[in-house]
């Protein structure tokens, strides 16, 4: 992807194989939090990767994105490297967020992706405030702000969607329903029958789309790009997804029935757009194969880059926590004072084994 | 130097620093139209214009992230609350976004904003109305947090957070709004760092360590001692965080005898941190124990009466005074 491409010149095989990219990486991840290489929470993107992927063919690579904590696909979808992804996993000083971040909060200034936000629906201001800022230097860019169903319902979306609609500003507001807020699904939750009709309590326009349709996804954000680069509005759009997996590593996601992951795993974002290529004469099988090829030796890659990287030195420990340096609370504390110890007294270590 | 107020001193900081820096720009509930709910924000839509004074609907927590966002790309919003008592409602935005987004990000995103309003009790508001919130955000990495006491450390200080590229809380109060003090001509740049104490009094026999509301108090109280033979020393800390360890060693090595006086509660307060760095970097200069003054260990209570058994006061100041001094 080159920058400022027009929309309609971005390539699908070439959008098909990021989806590659992050479902391969998200496997990976998988296995590698199993095998304790990652630490934390770690939450998978498997089987919404139309969504971000939709998302990042619609605008151009100035505009802003911010998401939730389910934030890998999207700085892979921005152009961080899967490398500085799994090293960030790892914990690592080469990661997209020095190894500081973790799983849940994936930065990268340069290609304008903000994080990586891990308190439910916290970022959606922040995404507010992005947008505050464009119109504020009379830029036409747009604020891409993605959120999960869980979001809704928190009191920062509702203030944030009434500022931006109150204050007109350039924001589209994608929210990934997936079904269920960790356990919980929509229905247990949200007082609407549909979600989308949060924006309509706004004056803001929305629409729902199919998530598991690249094609449908980008069109639709496009559409409501376009249309905010004319004149800056929040836009709202509901993408209908899935998770395949748990919630997190953590959860086996008992509350969800077999079935139900069938039917969505037969209407797999990949396979659908694979086949739509395929059908077109615009991909063959063996190409495919080698698409999928190069995103696992990608990832087999970023592993290897992850586990080979310097763990962040500890003696930076205090470098990030004011910029332009520490200032006094932030300085390491000096040794405490050294007391000689009387003959027989207890050790300071007596209470461990 | 001429005298004007607290109030006004704010003013002037607001007014200067968004006429030296296109990208700052000032937020909040009645901050434009109704020239701010304190009257510190008078003027300044006439004179800037509605893009950079903006009224807010009541949403601490959404203009409290929308300037976290704006900053992350490069403005640095002045994000007004009514009264700090009210940041609680946004404090997700203030403890969570705003100070952890540059670790987070393995420094790839400072947020150079400023929180400020009145903090700290006024006057028989109650329990809601009365929080002094220094000691829940100074115990935040990340964040500054300064409070100043003077028309001349308001503006200094307020201009000096505004440049800073990290969140920095101005923690104002509205008992002092009104108060006049000397400050530098409008045409003399006043920029005061974080991180300063200042001696309000020298003394010689006690060494009263204070900020924000209960410096006035300090000094009223110092002059009373003094007709008593006790000489106080009135050390004004401005800033909360950055704490200006060295003026508390210097003040202390003096007089060998310390009281802090807080607007806050006394449990986790400012002054058990300021205690604890005296005890630990220059225990053997204390001739006597250190004693505290704060708010009683209650919610605010409306009834005036017990409001001022409630607050710091300059019968129980002195009376620690006397206490240190074993007067």
């Amino acid at each position: 992807m080159t920058s400022m491409q027009p929309v309609e010149q971005r390539d699908e095989v070439e959008m098909l194989s990021l989806m590659l990219l992050i479902r391969r990486f998200e496997e990976r991840a998988s296995q590698q939090y199993q095998a304790q290489k990652i630490g934390g929470f770690c939450h998978l993107y498997i089987g919404q990767e139309a969504v971000v992927t939709g998302a990042v063919a619609a605008v151009r690579d100035d505009d802003y994105i911010i998401t939730a904590y389910r934030d890998h696909a999207h700085a892979l979808a921005r152009g961080t490297s899967a490398n500085a992804c799994m090293a960030e996993l790892f914990g690592k000083e080469t990661g997209c967020s020095r190894g500081l971040g973790g799983s849940m909060h994936f930065f990268d200034k340069k290609h304008h992706m903000y994080g990586g936000h891990a308190i439910v629906a916290a970022h959606v201001p922040l995404a507010v405030g992005m947008a505050f800022a464009i119109k504020y230097r009379s830029e036409d860019r747009v604020t891409l702000c993605f959120f999960g169903d869980g979001a809704i319902n928190q009191g920062a979306f509702h203030e944030a969607l009434n500022l931006a609609a109150l204050y007109k500003l350039p924001v589209v507001f994608i929210c990934e329903n997936n079904l269920f807020a960790m356990g919980t699904s929509v229905k247990r939750s949200t007082s609407l029958k549909q979600i989308v009709d949060r924006a309509e309590g706004y004056d803001i326009p929305g629409e729902i789309v199919d998530g598991m349709n690249f094609r449908e996804v980008r069109d639709k954000i496009a559409e409501a790009v376009d249309s905010i680069r004319k004149e800056p509005h929040p836009a709202f759009l509901e993408a209908r997804t899935y998770r395949y997996r748990g919630h997190s590593m953590s959860d086996p996601a008992s509350y969800r029935t077999k079935q139900e992951l069938e039917k969505y795993r037969l209407d797999d974002p990949i396979t659908r757009l694979r086949a739509q290529l395929t059908r077109e004469g615009k991909l063959t099988n063996e190409q495919f194969d080698g698409l999928d090829k190069q995103a696992k030796e990608a990832v087999m890659a970023a592993v290897k880059f992850a586990e080979e990287s310097p763990q962040p030195p500890l003696e930076k420990l205090y470098d990030y926590t004011y910029a332009d340096g520490a200032v006094e609370p932030g300085r390491p504390r000096p040794a405490e004072p050294a007391h000689e110890r009387r003959e027989g007294a207890p050790s300071p270590n007596a209470n461990q084994p | 130097m001429r005298e004007i107020t607290y109030r006004q001193a704010l003013n002037e900081a607001l007014a200067e620093e968004l006429e030296r820096d296109p990208n700052v720009f000032l937020m909040g509930e009645e901050v434009a139209e109704y020239q701010g709910a304190y009257k510190v924000s008078q003027g300044l839509l006439e004179r800037f214009g509605p893009r950079r004074i903006i009224d807010t609907p009541i949403s601490e927590n959404g203009f409290a992230g929308l300037g976290v966002g704006a900053a992350m790309v490069g403005l640095r919003p002045i994000i007004e609350f009514m009264t700090f008592s009210f940041s609680l409602v946004a404090f997700d935005q203030v403890v969570n976004n705003a100070p952890n987004m540059y670790t987070m990000s393995g420094g790839q995103f400072n947020i150079p904003i400023v929180f400020r309003g009145p903090n700290g009790p006024a006057h028989q508001l109650g329990a809601t109305h009365s929080h002094a919130t220094e000691n829940f955000y100074a115990s935040v990495p990340g964040l500054k947090v300064c409070a100043p006491a003077t028309p001349r450390d308001a503006k200094g200080l307020l201009k000096t957070a505004v440049r800073d590229n990290n969140p920095v809380l101005v923690l104002e109060a509205e008992l002092l709004y009104s108060s006049k003090g000397m400050v530098e001509p409008p045409d003399e740049e006043l920029l005061i760092p974080l991180g300063k104490a200042e001696v309000k009094r020298e003394g010689s026999d006690v060494s009263v360590i204070c900020y924000s509301q209960t410096v006035p108090l300090a000094l009223k109280v110092a002059e009373q001692l003094e007709e008593e033979d006790i000489s106080a020393e009135i050390l004004d800390l401005r800033s909360i965080k950055p704490l200006d360890e060295k003026a508390i060693y210097d003040s202390v090595t003096k007089t060998h005898r310390v009281v802090i006086v807080e607007q806050g509660h006394p449990f986790c307060g400012v002054g058990a941190e300021v205690c604890y760095r005296i005890q630990k970097g220059i225990f053997d200069e204390l001739d006597a124990p250190i004693v505290r003054v704060s708010q009683e260990d209650v919610p605010m209570p409306y009834n005036e009466r017990l409001e001022h058994a409630v607050l710091p006061n300059a019968e129980k100041l002195i009376a620690a005074v006397k206490q240190v001094c074993y007067a």
